[in-house]
């Protein structure tokens, strides 16, 4: 009895435990680092330096960011929902970690190998709104409730574009899994064989919506500093504010792997021979998060902050007939040639 | 059950918001993000320039026009010694003039460099403002190589200006002006034809020509809504009449013209300094720098040592300061923000016996309430930063 409980249930338990810690703490370093070349990124582009005093050429100043907010004394305001403030943070940090049990790294390296994987990934990405409306909502202040309610109309209509981005995809792998999705590209002509070339104007569409859904600039609004000062994170302090930062560079992080996983072949080499096969997979997925990231940086040090208006307009006018036509197109191109089945 | 009363949703734009630039309060009444109404409250950084110009000799009130537009103080000091030098009557030579000019031209640039930048980071551009910085560093490296002071020079004086310039400083100046050229060709590169940024500041905050005089506007205000006025022309001062220059007008009067019409600014402003370094090399460019009337301008230290005379008129003109006649004058000159006045008004004493300060800052930014009318929340920012406010002239 307790011999069958150990082996069907306990054990795999114990394992997923230890697997999904593993990848937790790998990845929040990982994240600490990203936010760093972020900011190291950002200020090359300015002709700063960046961050360069905590340890040798700054490597250290995540880690001594986390710090000072772990330590700093957290200020809830006498007006807050005291509760709904606090829980905020924690939704939009736990849904953007919980993403990434459905993100392979390698052949098999995946917590979750479920065959809705994105699905999943959906439902996850489209719940972290809600940390961002509660935070702007409880926190009973202006600002932040402009920030809440902008963030809200912005990820419900990128959400849509993303989501048929993701449909054609869907419609030539035939699987749901991401595992799936990757094997799918993996053809003879290495790099030249992945999405992003056949689905070139879905790729950028996803791109650009991955911005918007992580609350990047150019669609920084729901923070936009020129105009509501900090948007949602306003009243926030000390460690609910490092749990949205976190969160959101989770996220950003998440919708990297995710651009690798769908548009960029996720663990395969880009060139199908010999020295580079021998690279493990996860190197090479490491590689395109990185480029993809390097992206986003750099995104953001030379765009202007879109207006309120103006998103809506590019989400609802421009991707989202894009996109629709794209998934038309993509389902008769398969249908009639009969590539897909 | 009674029904909702709905009211719009007022809120506190500054004076401790980020795009505030400096210390203005602005009361928003938004219908959504839609502006319904624009309420600028202004005199948080009032000092009292005016009153205090009424205690100090001419001399000593002087460094208070630093502290106005604080993004360019020699044009600030700029109308003041020309409002003294026409009601005393003293001439400056031409040196004198020269150095003015190039000193004028040099502190516009640095204004609009602050404000393009500025401007661009209102409307969510970050990088801009770094890359313009590090060219304005280098010009206020030139202030304190002028003057002493980064920012608060107190170098023009009434007849003429503190000091020479050094030659070696004359070329410096010159040989930054052709490679700064290229700095302004980077930001246009960024912001000129950036889809968002076009998007975000064509149709934006127009003013109509016919507003614009009404409102009593000037400088690039107008100028971006088409009337090539410009007070350097209209009513050249200094040296103004003798160079070549272009002026920039714009067409719709909306934020991207006004924007455009600082970026060509500035190269024009290069383009006259250059001008202004090639007469200061020339021959008829050497001489003194300000007036040999000791009634107004203090003797040399060298002449103080020999000459009983001199001691005496810099005892005097350091205790008492000079008398100017009875009379009152309007000085004005364009200043990077606008037409910058001041309206002087002597009894005879050595002190003021009025003097009114006329800012383009404060007329321009009366208009808020106008041009923000039914603008988004977002628009706003963009705005005020075409305006091209600081708060040092506009609370005073």
């Amino acid at each position: 009895m307790l011999q069958e409980a150990w082996t069907s249930w306990l054990w795999p338990l114990l394992l997923m435990v230890l697997q999904s810690a593993l990848v937790l703490v790998l990845l929040l370093v990982f994240i600490a680092f990203y936010l760093l070349a972020d900011r190291k990124i950002w200020a090359a582009v300015q002709l700063r330096r960046g961050p360069n005093v905590v340890g040798p050429f700054g490597l250290f100043q995540s880690f001594a960011d986390l710090l000072k907010f772990v330590l700093k004394e957290p200020v809830i305001p006498s007006g807050a929902n005291k509760g709904v403030f606090l829980l905020a943070p924690l939704v939009t940090a736990v849904l953007a970690l919980a993403a990434w049990a459905v993100i392979p790294f390698q052949e098999g390296w995946v917590i979750a190998d479920i065959n809705v994987g994105v699905l999943y990934i959906f439902a996850i990405s489209s719940l972290g709104v809600y940390g961002i409306i509660m935070g702007g909502w409880s926190s009973n202040s202006k600002y932040p409730f402009l920030g809440a309610l902008r963030s809200a109309a912005q990820m419900v209509s990128y959400e849509v574009s993303l989501g048929f981005v993701i449909i054609s995809v869907l419609l030539i792998v035939g699987s749901l899994n991401l595992s799936d999705i990757v094997r799918a590209q993996d053809t003879p002509y290495g790099a030249l064989g992945w999405y992003w070339l056949p689905l070139f104007p879905m790729f950028v569409i996803f791109f650009i919506s991955a911005l918007a859904e992580t609350n990047r600039p150019p669609f920084d609004l729901p923070e936009a500093e020129s105009e509501l000062v900090a948007g949602f994170a306003v009243e926030y302090s000390s460690t609910p504010y490092l749990l949205f930062m976190l969160g959101e560079y989770v996220a950003i992080m998440g919708m990297c792997s995710l651009t690798a996983i769908l548009f960029m072949g996720g663990w395969l080499s880009p060139i199908p021979f010999a020295p580079f096969t021998w690279v493990p997979g996860v190197i090479w997925f490491l590689l395109k998060v990185s480029l993809v990231f390097f992206m986003i940086a750099m995104v953001k040090a030379f765009v202007p902050r879109y207006r309120y208006d103006q998103l809506m307009r590019l989400g609802w006018k421009v991707f989202l007939p894009i996109s629709l036509a794209m998934v038309v197109i993509t389902a008769a191109v398969l249908h009639f040639t009969g590539w897909g089945a | 059950m009674a029904e909702a009363e709905l009211r719009n949703f007022t809120i506190n734009f500054g004076p401790q918001h980020p795009a505030a630039h400096g210390v203005l309060r602005l009361v928003l009444e938004l219908d959504g993000e839609i502006v319904e109404r624009v309420d600028p409250h202004i005199g948080l950084l009032h000092r009292g320039t005016e009153k205090l110009l009424e205690y100090k000799t001419y001399l000593q009130g002087l460094p208070y026009f630093d502290r106005l537009d604080y993004c360019s103080p020699m044009s600030m000091e700029h109308a003041w010694v020309l409002a003294i030098e026409k009601l005393v009557g003293v001439d400056v030579p031409r040196r004198g003039q020269l150095i003015r000019t190039l000193m004028g031209e040099l502190t516009r640039i640095m204004s609009h460099l602050l404000n393009v930048t500025t401007f661009a980071m209102d409307v969510g551009a970050l990088t801009p403002p770094l890359w313009g910085f590090e060219e304005r560093e280098k010009l206020m490296v030139f202030y304190e190589r002028t003057s002493g002071a980064r920012m608060h020079a107190a170098y023009f004086r009434p007849g003429g200006v503190h000091q020479d310039l050094p030659n070696e400083l004359i070329d410096d100046i010159y040989d930054w002006c052709d490679p700064f050229l290229q700095t302004v060709q980077d930001l246009e590169d960024l912001l000129t034809g950036n889809r968002i940024f076009k998007q975000r500041n064509a149709d934006i905050g127009v003013v109509s020509l016919e507003d614009a005089w009404k409102w009593g506007f000037s400088g690039v205000m107008v100028r971006g809504s088409g009337a090539a006025w410009d007070l350097r022309r209209a009513q050249p001062y200094e040296l103004y009449s003798e160079m070549e220059f272009d002026i920039p007008v714009g067409k719709h009067g909306d934020c991207y013209d006004r924007y455009l019409v600082r970026m060509e600014e500035m190269i024009q402003s290069a383009r006259i300094m250059k001008q202004c370094c090639d007469k200061l090399r020339s021959a008829d460019g050497g001489g003194p720098v300000s007036s040999w009337n000791n009634k107004v301008v203090p003797p040399k230290r060298g002449e103080m040592k020999r000459s009983m005379e001199a001691l005496i008129h810099h005892f005097k003109l350091y205790t008492e300061g000079f008398k100017v006649p009875e009379g009152e004058v309007y000085a004005a000159i364009e200043a990077p923000k606008g037409e910058f006045g001041v309206y002087l008004v002597s009894d005879g004493t050595n002190r003021p016996y009025r003097a009114k300060i006329r800012a383009p800052g404060f007329a321009h930014l009366a208009a808020m309430d106008f041009l923000n009318r039914g603008h988004m929340l977002a628009d706003v920012s963009a705005i005020l930063g075409s305006l091209d406010i600081v708060f040092g002239e506009v609370d005073r």
